[in-house]
């Protein structure tokens, strides 16, 4: 194997920046290729789609990514156990906290410690709090994509609420980092739970706001309905997970069938699936789901049994060799580590599977034969963070 | 320096004597809570010592599977892996989903046992140059259902209906690892694939498509392997002992 020295490296990057043109058209005998990106508004970051056009129709599509690889997985294998919360935060950077559960809990079942359930329950509130956050967002841009300007700044306005409530817990509204080995790194601060509670009104009636001005609006309907179709067993074999797989009708969540160390099991509340399988199918799961995630949080924060916030561990933590794949229904997906330990205090290595990377691998398959304006609402109702594409 | 008011001694001494009463197993909370009936549902799960679930699973596997199945682990509610020999993959994958139901493709990856040359423990600042004349590798030591060889395919498929995940581990060769695509089986593997194959330098057969997804296309070597440096930890000497945080409650 030869290995490369930094200057030629950087002059790979180098390279690449300077191929990264925008939006270039090229009319050739075999049709028009059309470049979408890498810095396309409806791309969310640095997606690059590359779609080979006949007229108006789509032949081929390709997603070219890597524009924001971070090497997670590399830099990983060189820091501790606690110090990893801080890379993987940046996964899905907007729905960090949810994207640190699943590694503490993979580091804790190697540990074979349980956090107090004082710890478990706030975990669970604020894995749900990120949720909205995340999804919030999705239903004010997927109306952009397709066309409407204003539900975007209602999005922007009520996710706020949500925030403030995540920064007074955490003191951080994007990058928490909170969740330790063994519980969490601090209470809830006081008056906390009823101001929540005011956050989660101002949710629910964003979404009912959502369902009149988005759902209902004919123009929305007659650019998502029947477009981008995907099949239960189609999104299934390309790993598709979470609210894109729950809209084509398969009846899946990990909060309910798989769920390991947190208390979806102490709620009573509903997975949402829709048996369409198109663009609009998608976001109404996805609003549904914000709702359903205030009703848990309402619930559980009723229910908060009081206690230690923090299992008895020790200060330098050593894993005990082993491996572990724990998962999540994170507000993208399935988002699961896969952690190997030898026992010392870094990771010998650790697997990241983020929602987005497997959700995204379906775009080839889905944009053939779709028209050029479709390509947005489709990309825009399959809903990924680059981050959480490129790790 | 002026004395210490008493009240606040008062408090010290009162705080002292609180934390002293207030074994982590007691119900008082320093903080705000909340009474709820609910609230002394604790949960008590203890940690199975077998599991039945997937045992049942592991004899479905080892009954159509066979001698094909090398060896297999069971982790009581955590998963099951089982390893079979590369030339077998397909197969393997082909039988999970028609058999045991396992529609889901959830990941497909790479692990490289060797352990890194580069000295990566905390006590060394920087990475050390590895040495280039001893011939005899560090020992390699696999995780569950152990190994033969330095890189490990490792693949994750999950059963809807059985509420069960399968990990599939097989050996790969050290000087050309390569393997048969999914692709026909879970067109899904195809990111996953080409991911392995960059990163591990694997090369799977039959797939249409294998250039590099992240890197540029021109990228010599293969990140993720251990004898590939990272080079800003070759660079500046890293911090990472220094500044482990006190645990909440614990005394700086």
């Amino acid at each position: 194997m030869s290995t490369t020295t930094e200057n030629e490296q950087l002059a790979y990057i180098a390279s690449q920046a300077a191929d990264a043109r925008v939006n270039v058209e090229v009319e050739t005998d075999e049709g028009m290729t059309l470049n979408l990106g890498p810095q396309h508004p409806a791309t969310h970051g640095t997606l690059r789609i590359i779609a080979k056009l006949d007229g108006e129709k789509v032949v081929t599509a390709e997603p070219i990514m890597g524009y924001m690889h971070r090497g997670y997985e590399k830099l990983t294998e060189v820091r501790t156990y606690p110090q990893v919360t801080t890379l993987i935060n940046r996964i899905d950077w907007l729905g960090s906290f949810a994207n640190e559960v699943p590694f503490i809990l993979a580091a804790e079942q190697l540990m074979e410690v349980e956090a107090p359930p004082r710890a478990q329950w706030i975990r669970t509130i604020l894995f749900e709090l990120s949720r909205i956050a995340n999804v919030c967002l999705f239903l004010g841009d997927m109306a952009v994509q397709v066309g409407a300007t204003t539900p975007v700044f209602y999005a922007f306005r009520d996710r706020e609420f949500v925030l403030n409530q995540i920064e007074r817990v955490t003191g951080g509204r994007f990058h928490p980092n909170f969740d330790r080995i063994g519980g969490l790194k601090d209470d809830l601060p006081k008056g906390w739970i009823e101001e929540t509670r005011g956050a989660l009104e101002r949710m629910k009636s964003f979404c009912d706001e959502m369902e009149e001005l988005v759902l209902g609006n004919e123009i929305f309907q007659a650019r998502t309905r029947n477009i981008g179709v995907i099949p239960g067993d189609v999104a299934l074999s390309y790993g598709l997970s979470g609210a894109n797989l729950r809209a084509s009708g398969v009846d899946w969540d990990i909060r309910r069938d798989a769920n390991v160390g947190l208390v979806y099991d102490q709620v009573d509340w509903k997975v949402w699936t829709h048996p369409d399988g198109d663009s609009f199918a998608r976001f109404w799961v996805r609003l549904q789901e914000t709702r359903e995630a205030c009703n848990i949080i309402d619930q559980l924060l009723g229910s908060i049994p009081s206690g230690p916030i923090m299992a008895k561990v020790p200060r330098i933590i050593k894993v005990p060799a082993g491996e572990a794949y724990v998962a999540t229904e994170n507000p993208l997906g399935e988002m699961g580590y896969y952690v190997v330990s030898k026992g010392d205090l870094t990771p010998f290595r650790v697997k990241i599977r983020s929602a987005s990377f497997s959700n995204m691998s379906i775009t080839p398959w889905i944009l053939k034969d779709v028209f050029v304006p479709d390509i947005i609402s489709i990309l825009a109702s399959l809903y990924f963070i680059l981050g959480d594409i490129d790790r | 320096m002026a004395e210490i008011p008493e009240h606040l001694l008062k408090r010290a001494q009162a705080a002292r004597e609180n934390a002293e009463t207030n074994q982590p197993t007691s119900d008082q909370a320093p903080s705000e809570t909340i009474e709820a009936d609910s609230a002394v549902a604790v949960i008590e799960e203890e940690i199975p010592e077998t599991d039945e679930r997937a045992e049942e699973i592991l004899n479905q596997i080892l009954e159509g599977l066979g001698e094909t199945v090398l060896t297999s682990h069971i982790a009581p509610g955590r998963g099951l892996w089982i390893r079979v020999s590369s030339d077998n993959w397909r197969q393997t994958a082909e039988f999970l989903k028609d058999e045991l139901d396992c529609k889901f493709f959830d990941w497909l990856s790479v692990i490289d046992w060797m352990p890194s040359p580069y000295g990566r423990e905390l006590e060394t600042e920087q990475d050390i140059e590895p040495e280039q004349d001893t011939n005899e590798p560090e020992q390699m030591e696999w995780g569950y259902t152990g190994g033969d060889t330095r890189f490990q395919l490792i693949c994750r498929l999950y059963s809807i209906s059985n509420a069960a995940g399968i990990m599939i581990k097989a050996d790969l060769d050290d000087q050309s690892p390569r393997v048969l695509s999914l692709i026909p089986v879970y067109p899904g593997a195809n990111w996953h694939e080409r991911e392995a194959r960059e990163m591990f330098g694997v090369t799977f057969d039959e797939h249409p498509d294998l250039r590099n997804i992240y890197l540029p296309g021109d990228f010599e070597g293969h990140p993720l392997r251990k004898d590939y440096p990272l080079l800003s930890r070759r660079m500046k000497p890293w911090p990472g002992i220094v500044d482990v945080e006190a645990m909440p409650g614990e005394e700086k």
